[in-house]
C-alpha cells in the first residue's frame, strides 16, 4: 500500500507543478536569508571577537552561510524541474536524475534540522567563551600602550555603554582588578604606597569603575569613585542606591543579546525546513504522477502520486535490505534492481 | 506667440498618453519617496528635539510630507486621466477636469522646488536654534527632579556620548554653569561654601565636567574634575589632556549631523522636482493636443500641442485680467463706467481664454464646431 496516494487528473497535475513552482521560489528566497542569517551572524562575532578572546567558534554562522548557498542552487534547480514538468518533452531529459536529487534533498533536510538545533545547544559554549574572553578583557583595560591590546580600554568601554552594563557579573569585579595603569600612578604618593601594600600581588585595587559604567539615568551626578564609601559622599548610600551606575553584568547582557539571535535564528531555520519538507513532498508528487500515467501517450490520462510506494516500514527493510546486498559485493545487480523498484 | 509648439500625429498622440501613464505611476512612487523622506526627517528632528529652542525646523518635514501625498493622489489621477488620453472619445469625460489638474501639477511641483530649497536654507535657523535649546539644557541639566525636565540630563548625556560632543562650543561651557543640584551638596562643607561664594549669582561652579564628555579614545581613566589644572593630575601632559575629553561642541555636531541629512534629502528631492517637471510639460503637450483635435472636429487629424498659447507677457497679463474679472463677476454688466470690451476684442479674448478654458466659455465655443 503506497503511503498517501493521491489520483490525479491532467488539471490536478497541472495546479500541482504550478504550485510546487511558487512554492520553490519562496524556498530560493529562503535559502538567501539562511545564508543571510549566516553572514550576519558571522559579522556580530568578528565584532566582538576581542572580547571572546578571539577563541569564538565559527562553526555555526559557516554552516549557515554553507546551507543557505546549497539551498538556493537545489531549490532553483527544483523550481527548473517543476516548471519543465509541465511540458513533456522538456520533463523527459529530468526524469533520470530525479530519484537522487529526491534523496539528496531528503538529506538536506536532515541537515538543515540538525542546523536548527545546533542554533540552540551552541549558547553553551557560547557562554564559556564569553566569560573567559570578558575576564581578561577587564585585566587588560590599562594596557593601553602595549600592543595588540591597546583597543582593549575602547572596546570595554563601547561595550559596556551600548549594553548598559558594568563588570563580568556586576560592577564590583572592577574592585578586584587594577584597571589604572601604572603610567598614571604616582609612587611618591603615600595613598598610592598604601593601596599598592595593601594586596598581596601588589596591584592597585580601589572601590571606583572606568566612566563607562554610568548611567546617564542616574538623577545625580556619576559617583565612580569611593563608591562603597558612603561618607565620602553627600547623600549617598550604596546599598540603596540603583541608579548610579549599570547592575547588569556584561556576560550576561552578551549572552542574552546572542542568545536572542541564536533562538531566533533557529527558529527561523526550523520553519525553513518546514517549508523545504512540504516542497520536497510536492516534488515527490510531480515525479510519481508523471511516471505512472495510465497511457504514457497520451499526457491527459489519469495517473496516481505518492510519497512512498510502499509502506514505511516495507521500505525501510528494502532499503535495509538493498544495503546489505551492496556490502555483500557479491548479488548487487539483483539487490540493485530491486533496491531502484522499491525506492520508486 | 505659441511657446514651445510641436506637431502631433494620432499615433504621436497615444504614444505621448502611454508614455504619461508610465510616468504619473513612476510619480506616484516618487511621491511616496518624498512622503517617506519627510517621515524620516522628521522622527531625526523628534529624536532631539529636547536640545532645540524652537520647533520651526519642523515646517521641513512637513512640508515634504504634505506634497508627498498630494504627488501620489495627483499624479495616480493624472495617470488615470492620461490612459484615457489615448481614446478621443473618453477625453472628453476629463476635458474640464484637465486644465484644473494641469494649474494643480503645476503648483504642487513648484512646492516640491519650495520644499528642495528649503532644506538648504534651514541651516541658519537651526544653528540659532540649537545654540539657545543646548544653552537651557545644560542649565537646566541638574534639573532633574523637576517636572518637565528630568529627563534633559539623560537626554544630554545620551547626546554626548553618541555624537562624541561636549558643551555647546567646547568642554568649557560647563565650567560656566550649575550641573551639580544643590541636593547633592554638603551646604556645611566649607568648600563648598567657597566655592557658592565665589560668584555673583551663588553657584556651584568648578572646572569640572559629567562623566558623557568623556572620551572612550584616551588611554588613561576619564579625568572629570579640575580638568584644566594639569598638576592636579600625576603625568598629565598636553596629550593627555587632548585627548581627554571630547573636543568638539554638540552644536556643531548636531549641525553638521542634520546638514547631512537635509543636504541628501534635498538633492533627492531635487531630482524628484525635475522628473515631475518632465511629466508636467509632458501632460500639457497632451492637454493641449488632445483640445486642439477637439476643435479641429477630425480625432484622426494632426494637432499641435503647446506650452503656452501666447508669450509669457501676454499669458501672464491675461490670467492677471481673469483674476481681475473675477472680483468684478458680482458687478452689474450695465454699468457704463465699466470698460464694455468691443466685439472685436470681444471676439480675441474667447480665443485666448479657450487653453485655460474650463474657466470661462471655451466648451460652448468648441461644441459649435
Amino acid at each position: 500500500m503506497a503511503l498517501m496516494l493521491v489520483k490525479f487528473d491532467l488539471k490536478k497535475r497541472v495546479k500541482l507543478a504550478q504550485t510546487v513552482w511558487f512554492m520553490y521560489w519562496f524556498a530560493v528566497m529562503a535559502g538567501v536569508l539562511v545564508f543571510s542569517m549566516g553572514l550576519f551572524f558571522k559579522i556580530e562575532l568578528r565584532k566582538r571577537s576581542e572580547l571572546m578572546d578571539n577563541n569564538e567558534s565559527h562553526i555555526l554562522p559557516n554552516l549557515l552561510i554553507f546551507m543557505g548557498l546549497i539551498a538556493c542552487g537545489i531549490n532553483a534547480f527544483g523550481g527548473k524541474v517543476c516548471y519543465d514538468s509541465l511540458d513533456p518533452t522538456k520533463f523527459v531529459k529530468w526524469k533520470p536524475m530525479l530519484k537522487t536529487f529526491l534523496v539528496f534533498c531528503v538529506v538536506f533536510n536532515a541537515l538543515l534540522i540538525v542546523t536548527a538545533l545546533m542554533c540552540f545547544v551552541m549558547k553553551i559554549p557560547l557562554q564559556f567563551t564569553l566569560s573567559e574572553g570578558l575576564k581578561n578583557g577587564m585585566r587588560y583595560y590599562k594596557d593601553t600602550d602595549t600592543p595588540g591590546r591597546c583597543y582593549m580600554k575602547r572596546t570595554l568601554d563601547l561595550m559596556q555603554m551600548e549594553f548598559r552594563c558594568c563588570g563580568n557579573d556586576h560592577y564590583r569585579d572592577w574592585f578586584e582588578i587594577q584597571w589604572v595603569s601604572n603610567r598614571y600612578l604616582d609612587f611618591s604618593a603615600k595613598e598610592v604606597k598604601d593601596r599598592l601594600g595593601s594586596n598581596v600581588d601588589g596591584q592597585y585595587l580601589m572601590d571606583g569603575v572606568p566612566f563607562s559604567c554610568c548611567n546617564p539615568s542616574s538623577p545625580r551626578p556619576c559617583i565612580q569613585m569611593q563608591m562603597t564609601n558612603n561618607s565620602a559622599h553627600y547623600s549617598y548610600d550604596h546599598y540603596t542606591e540603583e541608579l548610579n551606575v549599570w547592575k547588569r553584568g556584561c556576560r550576561e547582557a552578551l549572552l542574552s543579546y546572542y542568545g536572542g539571535m541564536m533562538n531566533t535564528i533557529g527558529a527561523l531555520v526550523f520553519l525553513i525546513t518546514l517549508l523545504e519538507v512540504a516542497v520536497t513532498v510536492g516534488l515527490q508528487y510531480v515525479d510519481t504522477s508523471l511516471s505512472t500515467l495510465a497511457n504514457p501517450e497520451d499526457p491527459e490520462s489519469e495517473s496516481e502520486g505518492w510519497i512512498l510506494e510502499k509502506t514505511v516500514k516495507e521500505t525501510f527493510t528494502d532499503i535495509m535490505a538493498k544495503m546489505k546486498a551492496t556490502g555483500k559485493g557479491g548479488k548487487v545487480e539483483e539487490g540493485g534492481e530491486e533496491g531502484v523498484a522499491t525506492v520508486s | 506667440m505659441v511657446v514651445g509648439k510641436v506637431t502631433f500625429t494620432k499615433l504621436e498622440r497615444e504614444k505621448l498618453a502611454e508614455v504619461l501613464w508610465l510616468l504619473n505611476w513612476i510619480s506616484v512612487m516618487t511621491g511616496a519617496t518624498l512622503f517617506g523622506l519627510g517621515l524620516f526627517l522628521k522622527i531625526e528632528i523628534l529624536k532631539w528635539q529636547e536640545v532645540m529652542s524652537d520647533q520651526g525646523i519642523l515646517y521641513v518635514p512637513h512640508m515634504l510630507i504634505t506634497t508627498g501625498l498630494a504627488a501620489c493622489c495627483i499624479n495616480f489621477l493624472g495617470g488615470k486621466i492620461c490612459l484615457d488620453c489615448a481614446d478621443t472619445n473618453k477625453f472628453l469625460r476629463w476635458k474640464l477636469v484637465m486644465m484644473p489638474y494641469v494649474i494643480c501639477t503645476f503648483f504642487f511641483t513648484s512646492c516640491v522646488l519650495v520644499g528642495a530649497l528649503m532644506c538648504y536654507s534651514i541651516r541658519g535657523q537651526l544653528e540659532e536654534s540649537l545654540f539657545l535649546g543646548l544653552r537651557s539644557a545644560m542649565r537646566f541639566y541638574k534639573d532633574t527632579d523637576t517636572p518637565g525636565r528630568c529627563y534633559l540630563k539623560r537626554t544630554l548625556d545620551l547626546l554626548q556620548i553618541q555624537f562624541h560632543c561636549c558643551g555647546n562650543a567646547g568642554y568649557r561651557d560647563w565650567f560656566h554653569v550649575q550641573w551639580i543640584s544643590n541636593r547633592y551638596l554638603d551646604m556645611t562643607s566649607s568648600a563648598v561654601v567657597d566655592r557658592l561664594r565665589s560668584n555673583v549669582e551663588g553657584k556651584y561652579l568648578a572646572d569640572g565636567v559629567p562623566f558623557s564628555c568623556c572620551s572612550t579614545f584616551s588611554p588613561r581613566p576619564c579625568i572629570q574634575q579640575q580638568v584644566s589644572n594639569r598638576s592636579a593630575h600625576f603625568n598629565f601632559d598636553r596629550q593627555s589632556q587632548q585627548l581627554n575629553l571630547w573636543r568638539r561642541g554638540c552644536r556643531q555636531a548636531l549641525l553638521e549631523h542634520y546638514t547631512g541629512i537635509m543636504q541628501s534629502i534635498g538633492l533627492t528631492v531635487l531630482l524628484i522636482w525635475l522628473f515631475e517637471l518632465l511629466v508636467l510639460t509632458g501632460v500639457r503637450y497632451l492637454q493641449t493636443a488632445m483640445e486642439n483635435v477637439l476643435r479641429l472636429g477630425d480625432p484622426d487629424s494632426e494637432s499641435d500641442g503647446w506650452i503656452l498659447e501666447n508669450s509669457l507677457a501676454e499669458t501672464a497679463r491675461s490670467n492677471f485680467n481673469i483674476i481681475k474679472n473675477l472680483g468684478k463677476c458680482y458687478q452689474t454688466d450695465n454699468d457704463p463706467n465699466i470698460n464694455v470690451p468691443t466685439p472685436a476684442v470681444e471676439q480675441e479674448v474667447p480665443s485666448q481664454l479657450r487653453p485655460e478654458g474650463s474657466l470661462t466659455s471655451g466648451t460652448p465655443q468648441v461644441q459649435n464646431l
